[in-house]
């Protein structure tokens, strides 16, 4: 069961936080990701924060993406041309 | 959303779809396994096995909770909900999961009270709550979720409630991803290795199974670009002549994991054997709750469980061992279908059976 969501903790009370995503906010616990701060993006499965959302290696992931875009872009272009 | 939206660009997934195609014609036919039923489900949803080249091909394996749990727990939950104060809280698709003569849907529209939870804090709330009843959670799930379950637990045990338990059947996937590789009867290529539980137990998990099977494993996320980057490595890997363990997912996944959540784990709970549905006993693959917890196991309710029975005609054993598909069941489609479900596989969210129904009876499957 894997189902999990990438959301922004805004403010933390405890081993409770409250999490955002898009324009849903919500309780969760974080007893499993301790060290988490106000800010930063946690992964979110059945309520509770499972892991911190590494920010750089999501910029990395989307440049490689973008390059990847990019890409089908040449080759398109190559075809038509 | 952010960190959501981005990886759904239908420029990028085009230049995926033309590096896989590239790459796939410098090897011959592969098979891979994606173990995590969201990934059965993501698959599926995102139309990615119509942008596969002909010769890779997607098994779906025994990733899904609930699919693999036998008959015989939905009869203790079954028996227990019938237990007169007794208030059952589970996830959603265990409700509907038909046990060996009834289903818990079935037991709530009798008077039992099952509760559907999105999270096991919701458990503990209602045994705060109602102080006089005895609430059991249905703890089943893989390493993404027996965390969330041990911490309820110790939170259980930290605030002294003597209402709330579990009635426990986690499973452990690297085990299972051995018991398939030692099959023998199925021929892979390589793993698609599950994202959110790789972000508990770390990519290193896999490391014995890629050196003992040489098969590549690759952790992959659950966004169609996520999954067709993963395909794309596992591909890499074959072409190259690699078996290495590889994170696709790397926003998430680390080498080493949660090590917090795996300490919780360890301290709530110990590896046994286990049975799982079609594939039988798999060593070390459960968990169980440890006796110092014994006050919050709720297998120490004594309670009439009625004899097992298997239904006739359903292949969800086979298909989660990915030896059949679900247009291979005789059942599937006529006598088997959501609304009216005979194995697991069709009633769970991310069974194989669901996603087929759901998604696939337009293409091939």
């Amino acid at each position: 069961m894997c189902l999990a969501v990438p959301m922004k903790v805004v403010d933390i009370e405890g081993d409770r936080a409250t999490a955002q995503i898009g324009d849903v906010t919500r309780q969760i616990g974080l007893a499993l990701v301790p060290d988490v701060q106000v800010g930063d993006y946690v992964v979110v499965h059945a309520g509770f924060a499972i892991h911190r959302l590494d920010e750089q290696e999501a910029l990395e992931t989307l440049e490689l993406f973008a390059q990847m875009a990019h890409f089908d872009e040449q080759a398109e272009q190559g075809k038509t041309s | 959303m952010k960190f959501i939206d981005e990886f759904r660009d239908p420029a990028a997934a085009r230049g995926w779809v033309r590096a896989l195609h590239d790459v796939a014609s410098r090897c011959g036919e592969v098979t891979f396994m994606e173990v995590c039923g969201t990934h059965t489900m993501s698959i599926y949803r995102h139309g990615i096995r119509r942008l596969l080249p002909d010769n890779v091909k997607l098994l779906s394996g025994p990733g899904c909770p609930v699919c693999v749990t036998p008959n015989g727990y939905m009869d203790h939950a079954i028996a227990l909900a019938r237990q007169p104060g007794f208030v059952i809280t589970t996830f959603g698709d265990m409700v509907r999961v038909p046990g060996s003569s009834s289903s818990l849907q079935n037991e709530r529209a009798r008077g039992a009270d099952v509760r559907v939870v999105y999270s096991t804090l919701d458990a503990l709330a209602v045994a705060k709550k109602m102080p006089e009843r005895q609430v059991v959670f249905l703890g089943v799930g893989f390493e993404t979720t027996s965390p969330t379950v041990a911490a309820a637990l110790l939170e259980a045990e930290r605030d002294g409630l003597t209402n709330f338990s579990v009635l426990e059947a986690g499973k452990v996937i690297p085990p299972a991803m051995e018991a398939l590789v030692s099959d023998g009867q199925l021929r892979l290529s390589g793993f698609l290795c599950p994202g959110h539980v790789s972000m508990v137990i770390g990519s290193d998990a896999y490391q014995p199974l890629a050196r003992r099977s040489g098969l590549p494993c690759v952790v992959g996320g659950f966004e169609a670009l996520d999954v067709l980057q993963a395909i794309v490595m596992l591909v890499q890997q074959v072409a190259d002549r690699r078996a290495e363990v590889e994170v696709a997912y790397r926003r998430v996944v680390s080498a080493q994991g949660n090590a917090a959540a795996r300490a919780i784990m360890d301290e709530v709970f110990e590896v046994v054997d286990t049975e799982w549905r079609g594939i039988g006993t798999i060593p070390g693959s459960g968990l169980a709750i440890r006796p110092r917890y014994g006050a919050h196991d709720a297998a120490r309710f004594d309670v009439a469980i009625e004899p097992l029975r298997e239904h006739p005609g359903c292949a969800c054993g086979e298909i989660l061992r990915g030896l059949k598909s679900p247009f291979d069941c005789r059942l599937f489609a006529s006598a088997c279908t959501p609304d009216t479900p005979v194995g697991a596989c069709m009633v769970s969210t991310e069974g194989t059976c669901a996603a087929a129904y759901r998604y696939g009876r337009n293409e091939d499957g």
